[in-house]
């Protein structure tokens, strides 16, 4: 069969790995519904105010071997208007509400087109990602208060938390229904923090973004920084050295243990086991001064180079031998703990079903069943050791401590195995300048990041979109809630342990 | 009676609610320095709730607008009966002057008037917090209220008396009577009641930071300056009562009558001695302990319930 005769280019396995189309708005839902259907997820999606047109950009991904497409809408006219995929994808319908809000592009068949990013006190009309959008305007009095739905029956009352809390947590609002200690419903309100990341990008040279990009989210530096990278050697056709692969690897890894390593403990100290709190502690002070001593800084800032990586050293691979002593000490001592236990046990479960049906990334999809993994469905070239899912799934607090276990041990053996290889310590290719755009996915320690960037011929971005898989799973921990006590919230949410930063941008 | 024996019995009272008071947040001190021992950290000074206290005190008063008078007279009435009870029980002698109206159960609903005032002025507060923290510390407490009434039954036994120094001063001159059945189960049930009632692990964390779990803390999280402190003090002086309490029932020893200065110096010796042991020995629990599901928390009660009445038919049965 030619690639003529196919109703979609995507099939034709001869085709590109990456391919962008752009086509009209009324054949976008069928192309989407037929990458669907043949094992594409939705990455990401958002809109791209060029000079010469409005476009709405769709990513959807799949792997392996790794294989990207891009649907292109272009859009004209005053009041741009998308078909919404909300029934196609749940992801979509949330990506569709931020191009409501940012690029005021409508999706037409949304079945909730209310506000996602913007509070109610921003004007009306007002879309700040609009290159007309002006000056910020003025806020005004919530002129429509948050539409919480109100629960109502014998016994219900309402318990508000946050934005401020009492612990050095990041801003968010709770509202939860409650009757007697059985949470009926609850309502995260977010973007307290959207502090317009995506515009920052724009106009910046590629060179210098990378550092704002490494601060999208502060624990996982390496998680967007190398998504970044990725994104603009994509766009600009970069060549990346092998071995600047596996340092970049090291370093992600490097990552995911030190954040990994502080939740199992964090997980404890939600049930009242401070000594394992203390202990996972006393480890992540030890990995960040073993971050210190590769990247000369503790959060690993700086390893992950466009084009290339550098690092100061390398541990020898038996440090990660001790390493993994000690956190299986405090593992041990936690597991061992029968009230430990039986709060974990059941508690905050999220279900296969419903894991997938929102598109839940990373750990906590894992810890749902789910086998997807960046690290394996679209690998850094040449390094792609053997992942193995921990079968730890039951998706419930236990369920999410254990993956997180098992990652831990997973990274320890990459890091081992890439920390023994010879080579460099500093790689640096050569950036290519070039106009274009390109995407990049990495495995951060919570899950996939997307990033994706149009470069100017001046090697200077004109717009970034990123996806922290924390916008994909924040919707899953309200589902996760259904029929666990009050008390139990802040242990689920610990388990989910989602970034407020990188949701809100 | 002579009159330099009640001028001592009187004296002893005194001493011992200013040993209440100053001990009290010495020990939670020690507590925490306890549990900073077992993760490793150098922990804050033993006196730090001391200094706490001072700068709590000399803060302004912040009160929420809409609370009534409830709400800064709780932490009045709570401190005020801890001290009475202070005052009564027998701490540092068998003999306090009032002793005589120290019967258990009077203690134990002079106790609960300072929890009730707390749980009401937490609703008072007017927020979600005062209230969910209320009516879990209810509830709570009255999960624990039949296990230590039972419990009290059985202590009556040995000393024909549910007076809590004629129940001490009977432990003094017949001390094999700790060793029998009912003693020993009424002393397991003491235990989870006074580690519920005072808000510590497995039942309450009183370190967390989240509101949503909290029990004892969201009840008084409303509470600022000097009405914290005076929560603060009154929270502490309970905990310190109740170890006291339970420290002169299973062991007392140095508990003499107030009939002279050195004999209540050495009671007071001997109380800070055997209080800081349990203290020690609770935080020491706490570490390796964590906190339960709220609603596992009836079926800890009941044990300690079914302790109580195991402690009652042995008391008839063992004779």
């Amino acid at each position: 069969m030619s690639a003529a005769a196919l109703p979609w280019p995507w099939l034709d396995q001869s085709q590109p790995a990456r391919q962008s189309i752009e086509l009209p708005a009324g054949e976008l839902y069928e192309a989407a519904q037929s990458l669907f259907s043949h094992g594409y997820r939705l990455a990401l999606a958002g809109a791209v105010d060029a000079p010469a047109a409005l476009r709405a950009v769709y990513l959807f991904t799949a792997g392996a071997p790794d294989r990207r497409v891009e649907l292109v809408v272009r859009l004209m006219g005053e009041k741009p208007q998308v078909p919404s995929l909300a029934a196609l994808s749940f992801p979509a319908s949330r990506f569709e509400r931020e191009m409501k809000d940012l690029f005021g592009i409508e999706p037409l068949g949304h079945p909730l087109p209310r506000r996602l990013v913007l509070h109610q006190h921003w004007p009306e009309g007002w879309h700040p990602m609009r290159h007309d959008a002006g000056p910020t305007p003025e806020m005004v009095d919530e002129a429509a208060p948050y539409p919480f739905v109100q629960v109502q029956g014998p016994g219900v009352y309402e318990i508000p938390v946050g934005p401020v809390h009492a612990g050095l947590i990041e801003p968010g609002h709770f509202r939860f229904s409650v009757v007697g200690e059985t949470i009926l419903k609850m309502k995260a309100r977010l973007w307290f923090l959207h502090k317009g990341v995506e515009r920052l990008f724009e106009g910046s040279d590629v060179r210098s973004a990378l550092e704002l990009a490494e601060r999208i989210s502060g624990d996982t530096a390496v998680g967007h920084g190398l998504a970044y990278c990725l994104a603009v050697e994509e766009a600009t056709g970069t060549q990346v050295p092998a071995r600047a692969s596996e340092l970049r690897m090291i370093l992600l890894e490097l990552e995911r243990i030190y954040n990994h390593v502080a939740d199992v403990g964090a997980m404890c100290n939600d049930v009242g086991f401070g000594i394992v709190h203390a202990k996972a502690l006393t480890l992540r002070e030890r990995l960040l001064r073993l971050n210190a001593s590769v990247t000369g800084h503790r959060l690993l800032r700086g390893g992950v180079r466009l084009a290339g990586a550098q690092v100061a050293k390398l541990p020898a691979p038996r440090e990660f031998e001790s390493i993994g002593d000690q956190f299986h000490d405090l593992v041990d001592l936690a597991l061992g703990q029968g009230i430990v236990m039986d709060r974990f046990t059941g508690t905050g479960a999220l279900s296969a079903a419903d894991a997938e049906a929102i598109g839940v990334l990373g750990v906590v999809a894992r810890a749902s069943g789910s086998s997807f993994d960046v690290r394996a469905a679209h690998p850094l070239a040449a390094v792609a050791p053997e992942f193995t899912t921990s079968g730890a799934a039951t998706g419930d607090v236990l369920g999410r401590f254990r993956t997180r276990v098992g990652e831990v041990d997973q990274s320890l053996g990459i890091l081992a195995d890439l920390c023994d290889r010879p080579g460099a310590l500093q790689v640096e290719g050569v950036l290519r300048q070039a106009n274009g755009s390109g995407s990049g996915l990495t495995e951060g320690w919570r899950g996939a990041i997307a990033h994706r960037a149009e470069v100017d011929a001046q090697g200077r971005l004109t717009r970034m979109k990123v996806v922290d898989p924390s916008f994909f799973n924040w919707p899953a921990l309200a589902i996760a809630l259904k029929d666990t006590i009050v008390p139990d919230f802040p242990l689920v949410n610990k388990s989910f342990n989602l970034s407020y930063a990188g949701n809100d941008l | 009676m002579n009159a330099s024996l009640l001028a001592g019995e009187a004296l002893a009272a005194v001493v011992q609610v200013v040993a209440l008071a100053l001990g009290a947040p010495v020990l939670l001190g020690l507590m925490r320095k306890v549990r900073a021992h077992f993760e490793g950290r150098v922990g804050q000074p033993v006196v730090q709730p001391l200094r706490d206290l001072r700068k709590l005190f000399r803060k302004e008063r912040m009160r929420p607008d809409q609370a009534t008078w409830i709400f800064p007279a709780a932490p009045v009435v709570l401190v005020a009966t801890v001290a009475v009870a202070g005052a009564i029980s027998p701490l540092v002698t068998t003999r306090p002057a009032l002793g005589g109206s120290a019967d258990l159960f009077a203690l134990v609903y002079l106790l609960l008037i300072g929890s009730t005032v707390l749980a009401l002025a937490g609703m008072d507060s007017g927020t979600a917090f005062g209230g969910m923290g209320a009516s879990r510390a209810v509830t709570i407490g009255a999960l624990a209220e039949p296990a230590l009434l039972v419990t009290i039954l059985a202590l009556s036994f040995g000393a024909h008396s549910s007076n809590l120094p004629a129940i001490v001063q009977a432990t003094v001159l017949h001390p094999e009577i700790l060793a029998t059945p009912q003693r020993l189960f009424s002393l397991g049930a003491l235990v989870v009641v006074v580690v519920a009632e005072s808000g510590r692990l497995p039942v309450d964390n009183p370190a967390t930071h989240l509101e949503l779990t909290m029990i004892h803390e969201a009840m008084i999280l409303e509470y600022a300056g000097p009405d914290l402190a005076l929560v603060t003090v009154g929270e502490a002086m309970r905990l310190a009562l109740l170890l006291g309490i339970l420290v002169n029932v299973v062991a007392p020893w140095g508990v003499g009558a107030a009939d002279s200065l050195p004999a209540i110096a050495l009671g007071v010796v001997a109380l800070a001695v055997k209080v800081t042991a349990a203290g020690v020995a609770l935080a020491v629990f706490e570490v390796f302990t964590a906190k339960m599901r709220l609603f596992r928390l009836p079926e800890l009660l009941a044990g300690a319930f079914m302790l109580g009445v195991l402690a009652v038919v042995s008391g008839l049965v063992v004779r």
